[in-house]
């Protein structure tokens, strides 16, 4: 199966062709190269799943191609390899059919913009990366392609860098993820100084020694190893926009809209999913306590997200906070799931993940359409869009109803597998994902009907129905979203790798089905016409609305945190210590010297016999020194 | 005959040469004068090189290589100097070493 390194190779070379001829390359030209490699990456991409899950019967790792990369010592070595395991050739599959889905739309999308071809390398290092993330053999080389995923996401995100929100966004976004893989970093060097390895297939083997070891070695009240997959887990919740450290990603979305349905909604931000999964086996066997804190952190994000996205305004933020609640969703199935036969949230995570991105790379493509037609974002300027563009109109609503959970959509199965999941382990983290799942469905449904029903409202011009090239990647997301909920996704990837059966379960699908239409009906009632109900009730909650909608105050919190108690108490004093300290050190012999030479500088005369005499009585002195030395 | 010589006497004559053309080196204010000076001190050290060579270490020939040495590079340094002197009279209308005093601080 040594064709998988071609899925890299492609991404690669076509980043470093567009990126090295940026100037001379016809847009066009430039666009079809990027999107025909990306195709056939997609193509070698689904026949490796083929390979994988219908030409062998077990699931075992495969690892089609490695080389050692750096060698330190004998014992400590860096690898660079592909890994083939369930989870890895899924998320093949997933980031290069949205990739190309992405690039395709792009071509239309982008068309006319002045760093276009600059914007093809760009996102084509993006698939590079995440692709190399995903196949990852151990944790040494998935860090290298984490944090490669962070800068192209921070260049795609500054891609307009004539804009100064943009680049500030591009900013907070790669320093907030940045710090958190400071986290990520120290827990891998303490899981691998503990255990001796980077290596997945060793760390992950429930019956690794090191790795046990390193629960009897108790620091603060938790486990060593705990305390490695927490921090390890913090990287994780950076990339994922978990709370606390979510707030780059509204701002992400200064960025492109398709580089927002490509990376910051489809494939980089469940990076952080991804990762706990691939270390899932060590959280499941050897911590239970770390599992907790993602399963706590997923459900508080979840339920926090979805409140403040029924409140914004921006059609892209409004997208940006549903991704955080889905992931949310995610975490929260990881964390309540157990191993092997009990392993059904793993699955459930696993498989909303897939369904997610389609439906939510859908939404973010249809949100691209309306921007492109309107060149404008707030959603209360728009109305009755589904006279003007009735494609982008049926798609966006397939995408609504799968992420609402209505069957048959694609959602409705993932967020069915991760209730009863929640249910079977903790009926609060149920309650909060009902509660959840019926404010999705109102968000979804608020957007959907303040921009497709509700009032004309008078436009610059006609809205006009995008071109084709833009229409196409929606359709096939579109058919993604309805179709993906079908795959018996259990059968394929579980916790073991031993098939999962799992069915669904009748009394949380009418509970999940309930909520939902709850949603909407509450939507219905509020956004389809003009009404003042919506108003009636954000008056209703007056504080808790007006707090919403300023996303809590967290980003004032960061800003306090920040500019009042460490620039001031930590910042400013060391700053001071380096002003009057070492500077003034540097300073002094500075100083020192200046008056030094100043006060012997008369001695250079530019008289030659003065050197002359100086000269002589040095060699008479030596000479008077060796002749009264000697004797 | 040269052995009737006592070493002291050379010696004697070869530093007064040296003192004799230091002292001109360090005094004259024209600069050929003071190439003269520098010539006397490298000639008293040539018969130095000689007169050690022929009374300490008779069977070698090491100080003589070294006297003819001295001898072409102060040839050298002369053509050297004399050329850097009648620039700097082309320059400054004087050979007079204590106008040359543009190289300081």
């Amino acid at each position: 199966m040594s064709y998988v390194l071609l899925i890299l190779a492609l991404p690669l070379s076509v980043f470093v062709v567009n990126g090295l001829l940026s100037g001379n390359l016809p847009h066009r030209l430039a666009g079809w190269l990027a999107t025909g490699s990306m195709g056939i990456a997609t193509v070698l991409a689904w026949l490796t799943a083929y390979n994988y899950f219908f030409q062998s019967s077990s699931y075992e790792k495969i690892i089609p191609f490695r080389i050692t990369w750096l060698r330190f010592t004998e014992t400590l070595q860096i690898d660079m390899g592909i890994l083939l395991d369930p989870i890895s050739v899924m998320m093949l599959v997933v980031i290069t059919t949205i990739s190309l889905m992405v690039f395709l739309y792009s071509m239309g999308y982008m068309q006319g913009e002045k760093g276009f071809v600059r914007y093809f390398s760009f996102l084509s290092l993006f698939s590079f990366s995440m692709l190399g993330l995903v196949v990852a053999t151990n944790l040494f080389q998935l860090y290298m392609f984490w944090e490669l995923v962070g800068v192209s996401s921070y260049l795609l995100i500054g891609y307009c860098y004539d804009k100064p929100e943009a680049v500030a966004a591009a900013k907070k976004a790669f320093i907030v993820t940045r710090f958190a893989d400071f986290g990520f970093l120290v827990g891998i060097l303490l899981l691998s100084y503990y255990t001796g390895t980077f290596d997945f297939t060793e760390i992950t083997n429930p019956e690794n020694a090191a790795v046990a070891g390193m629960t009897g070695i108790s620091f603060m009240g938790l486990s060593v190893l705990t305390w490695a997959l927490i921090l390890i887990f913090m990287g994780g919740a950076g990339k994922s926009a978990m709370f606390p450290l979510h707030i780059w990603l509204p701002d992400a979305m200064e960025g492109p809209t398709p580089v927002s349905a490509l990376i910051h909604a489809a494939t980089m931000v469940v990076a952080g999913v991804f990762l706990v999964a691939r270390m899932f086996p060590v959280f499941s066997f050897h911590a239970p306590e770390a599992l907790d804190a993602v399963a706590f952190i997923g459900a508080f994000t979840l339920l926090f997200a979805a409140i403040i996205a029924c409140t914004q305004t921006d059609i892209k933020r409004i997208l940006a906070f549903s991704t955080m609640s889905q992931i949310g969703y995610m975490m929260l199935a990881l964390g309540v799931s157990g191993y092997g036969s009990e392993g059904l949230g793993f699955t459930a995570s696993m498989f909303h993940l897939f369904t997610h991105a389609f439906f939510k790379a859908l939404l973010f493509l249809g949100a691209g359409s309306i921007i492109h037609a309107l060149h404008k974002n707030d959603i209360r300027e728009m109305g009755n869009l589904r006279k003007h563009q009735p494609v982008t109109h049926i798609v966006f609503l397939i995408a609504c109803l799968a992420i609402a959970g209505i069957p048959p959509f694609a959602g409705f199965f993932s967020k069915d597998e991760i209730l009863s999941a929640a249910f079977a382990s903790n009926p609060i983290y149920f309650g909060v994902a009902a509660l959840a799942a019926a404010l999705t469905a109102f968000y979804m449904f608020r957007l959907y009907f303040l921009v497709f029903w509700n009032n004309e409202r008078t436009y610059e011009h006609t809205p006009h129905e995008s071109p084709v090239i833009m229409l196409i990647p929606m359709i096939v997301l579109a058919i993604g979203s309805v179709f993906a909920g079908f795959i018996p996704f259990g059968n394929f990837v579980s916790s073991d790798n031993q098939p999962l059966h799992t069915h669904l379960n009748v009394t949380i699908a009418i509970i999940s089905v309930m909520v939902a239409l709850l949603g909407i009906t509450v939507a219905w009632i509020f956004y389809k016409k003009e009404s003042s109900l919506s108003e009636q009730l954000s008056n209703t909650f007056g504080a808790l609305y007006h707090a919403a909608v300023q996303k809590f105050f967290i980003d004032e919190l960061y800003l306090f945190i920040t500019k009042k108690i460490i620039f001031n108490l930590i910042s400013r004093p060391i700053a001071w210590f380096d002003k009057h300290i070492i500077d003034a050190f540097m300073d002094f012999t500075a100083t020192v010297t200046n008056w030094v030479s100043k006060e012997i500088k008369g001695l250079q005369s530019g008289q030659l016999q003065h050197y002359a005499y100086i000269f002589l009585s040095g060699v008479l002195l030596i000479v008077l020194v060796m002749i009264f030395t000697n004797t | 005959m040269m052995e009737h010589v006592p070493i002291a006497h050379v010696l004697m004559v070869t530093s007064t040469m040296f003192f004799i053309g230091a002292y001109g080196f360090l005094t004259r204010r024209n600069l050929v004068t003071m190439l003269i000076g520098v010539e006397l001190m490298l000639n008293a050290v040539n018969i130095n090189f000689v007169i050690f060579d022929r009374y300490v270490y008779p069977d070698q020939i090491e100080g003589h290589f070294f006297a003819l040495f001295i001898i072409a590079i102060a040839a050298a340094e002369a053509a050297v100097a004399i050329a850097i002197f009648i620039n700097l009279y082309r320059n400054i209308r004087s050979i007079d070493v204590e106008e040359v005093d543009k190289m300081k601080y």
